[in-house]
């Protein structure tokens, strides 16, 4: 029969696998199989690891191994209920801000919105290259009629990029201040940036509504918050420490330290995490159109589905448009921090 | 004698894993490797001793690793020791909780650092004032303080700069501005002029022991040179390990070396610079007839020789506020170039 029978028979526990009967777990197709015909003789070679399965077939009543993943999602599902109670609440204003974005990005007439975004990125950049290029690649991208699509992944983009440096500057200062608490969060955004993003959206799906748009707006704050934690702990963990000492000899309070010293210190760090984070966001946004996010990725979705090849590649082009747009003027931005204070 | 401002008392420091532990073996006599050895703890300071008198400039001289810079930051608490006290104004420091704490490194001690430490993102003026910033004071407080002290350290107009556009010696002039701005009695220098090139240190040792005339403040000051040392020190302390191997008045450490490592130490210097007439010269005011002149107390032996022109013949008379102090042979002058070797007196004359 089967190659581990021995192991139930020596360890006496035949009776317990007899008496539980055939009931226990659904038939497998290698049960069907193995029910047609004789089973072939195993050479040695073929000894299987005595896995789950390799030992249900040896004994009905152990556990098949699919029953880990089916335990799993059942206790999911247990929890789901009180999870949900707790979470739906709390994650309700990201829901009202995604719509209320989405709302004001696309209401506002492109000759409002075109030049409002031209006059921000040179606020931030002071480039003209860089404003001719926004201004004439946006107009290009309206001219084509994507521009609602473009803006309505600009508004996602905007909520959530904005919200993972509300919550990810101030847990990357708890971080750098805290050295258990580092040894804690490394091993939580390692995860964090390691999943497949793919794998973020499945139990949301479970918890949250597919109409919600904080479904979404959960799924990319979690992929593209990490940078931002991670490269706000590391700037302020780099900053010379005599300038910290110097801050202390003068008396200074922790509070004076952090906003005077080590935060602006920190800035080309965190800048730099701020850019990461909003082209994880940009990334994320597209695949978080198969849970409904608006914008860019749908088109990109469509193109897969329906094999539409051209609306595909425009709208991933598109993309890499705003891709630009976003990490150029975030970059110039940075680079400003960076001449305002090199040592 | 002027009043000690700054005393430490008995004061350890051993970094590692459990220094009270270690402690205990410390002061039954075990020495630093054999304790880095045992029990993988670094001594830092052993049994320190040392008192700064106000208005003076205490000099604690020393090669790297002898503990200089974890010495001074005690003064301040930057580093807390394992054992032993600070005394400030005749308080221990060690009992004092935060609040008194920044208080007084906010009133009443400043510090200069071997790097500058200024803030980048700070201009000069805002770095200058940085004491003034802490208490929370607005511009049109600071302003004109800050702009005097700028101005008295050379640094007419530079206010709007950042820090990134000086120069290195610029940048510590600011360094020293932002210590002057807190008025405060007690100015703590870690080798502040060690990351200067040599023509800058120069200048910068003359502005210090310029502003020093004028403002008579208490200034420890750390350096592993030893002109650096000799040139601004009213008292010097020379650690070595963790130790005090000696302290005292330079020019009486110069001539009484009482360890082979001071020794060593001074063998290279130019005597002739360093040494003055008063520390060689034979005391009393016996007028000896074939004085050939006068020369100051504090004339170092080289303006003597140069006096002499040459010869060894002449005696001089040493004058002190236009009292004849002592009498000074330069054959007296000459020997006293040949460095000596270590003493046994271990007495330290009072300055």
């Amino acid at each position: 029969m089967a190659t581990y029978d021995w192991v139930f028979d020596t360890l006496g526990l035949r009776g317990w696998c007899d008496g539980a009967g055939e009931g226990g777990a659904p038939m497998s197709m290698g049960d069907l199989l193995s029910q047609t015909g004789s089973q072939p003789e195993r050479s040695v070679w073929q000894t299987p690891f005595p896995s789950m399965d390799a030992l249900n077939d040896a004994c009905t009543a152990f556990p098949q191994s699919r029953e880990v993943t089916q335990g799993l999602e059942e206790a999911f599902l247990g929890v789901k209920d009180t999870l949900s109670y707790v979470l739906d609440p709390i994650t309700q204003p990201l829901s009202w801000t995604l719509r209320w974005a989405l709302e004001i990005f696309q209401a506002t007439p492109w000759f409002v919105m075109i030049p409002l975004l031209a006059v921000v990125i040179f606020a931030v950049s002071r480039s003209v290259g860089l404003l001719a290029f926004v201004v004439g690649s946006l107009s290009a991208l309206a001219f084509i009629d994507y521009y609602d699509y473009a803006m309505q992944t600009l508004a996602v983009i905007a909520v959530c990029a904005a919200i993972c440096v509300a919550i990810g500057v101030p847990i990357g200062i708890a971080m750098s201040r805290s050295d258990r608490l580092q040894k804690v969060m490394i091993p939580v955004l390692d995860m964090l940036q390691t999943l497949p993003p793919f794998v973020y959206l499945i139990p949301l799906i479970f918890l949250f509504s597919v109409t919600e748009p904080k479904l979404y707006g959960i799924a990319i704050i979690l992929y593209a918050i990490v940078p931002v934690v991670r490269l706000t702990n590391l700037g302020i963990r780099l900053v010379d420490p005599e300038v910290i000492e110097a801050a202390d000899a003068f008396g200074m309070t922790d509070r004076q330290k952090l906003f005077g010293v080590q935060i602006p210190l920190a800035l080309p760090n965190i800048m730099a995490g701020v850019n990461q984070t909003i082209m994880m966001s940009l990334a994320m946004v597209v695949i978080a159109s198969l849970v409904s996010a608006p914008g860019l990725g749908v088109l990109v979705l469509r193109g897969i589905r329906n094999l539409e090849l051209g609306v595909g590649l425009v709208s991933g082009l598109g993309i890499v448009i705003l891709a630009v747009i976003l990490d150029r003027s975030t970059k110039a931005a940075l680079a400003r921090v960076n001449a305002a204070q090199k040592n | 004698m002027a009043d000690t401002k700054i005393a430490v008392r008995d004061l350890y420091k051993i970094f590692g894993e459990d220094p009270q532990r270690a402690l205990a073996h410390v002061r039954d006599g075990m020495r630093k490797s054999e304790l880095l050895e045992k029990h993988n703890h670094v001594l830092g300071l052993r049994d320190i001793n040392v008192d700064m008198t106000d208005g003076e400039i205490t000099v604690i001289m020393g090669l790297s690793g002898s503990g200089k810079s974890t010495l001074i930051r005690h003064l301040n608490r930057l580093i807390d020791p394992t054992a032993g006290e600070v005394r400030v104004n005749g308080e221990n420091i060690m009992e004092y909780g935060a609040k008194r704490l920044r208080r007084i490194r906010r009133r009443d001690m400043s510090m200069v650092f071997q790097k500058f430490a200024l803030l980048p993102h700070r201009t000069v003026l805002e770095n200058a004032a940085t004491p003034w910033i802490v208490e929370g004071r607005k511009k049109a407080d600071y302003e004109a303080e800050a702009t005097r002290w700028l101005d008295r350290v050379g640094l007419e107009g530079q206010g709007p700069q950042y820090p990134h556009q000086l120069s290195g010696g610029m940048q510590q002039r600011v360094g020293i501005a932002r210590a002057l701005t807190s008025n405060s009695d007690i100015m703590l220098m870690d080798e502040a002029f060690s990351a200067l090139d040599p023509l800058i240190r120069t200048d910068m040792q003359d502005l210090l022991l310029e502003l020093q005339k004028e403002l008579q403040k208490t200034v420890v000051f750390i350096t592993h040179d030893l002109d650096e040392a000799l040139k601004l020190a009213d008292h010097l302390v020379i650690l070595k390990d963790g130790e005090v191997v000696q302290q005292g008045e330079p020019q009486h450490i110069l001539t009484n070396p009482n360890d082979p490592y001071i020794v060593d130490f001074i063998a290279d210097i130019n005597r002739a610079r360093v040494l003055r007439a008063r520390t060689v010269m034979r005391p009393g005011t016996d007028a000896a007839g074939e004085a050939s002149g006068q020369v100051d107390a504090d004339a170092t032996l080289e303006e003597v020789i140069a006096q002499a022109g040459g010869d060894t013949t002449p005696t001089f008379r040493v004058m002190q506020d236009g009292r004849q102090v002592g009498t000074l042979p330069m054959r007296d002058v000459v020997r006293a170039l040949v460095p000596t070797a270590a003493s046994d007196e271990n007495t330290d004359r009072v300055a």
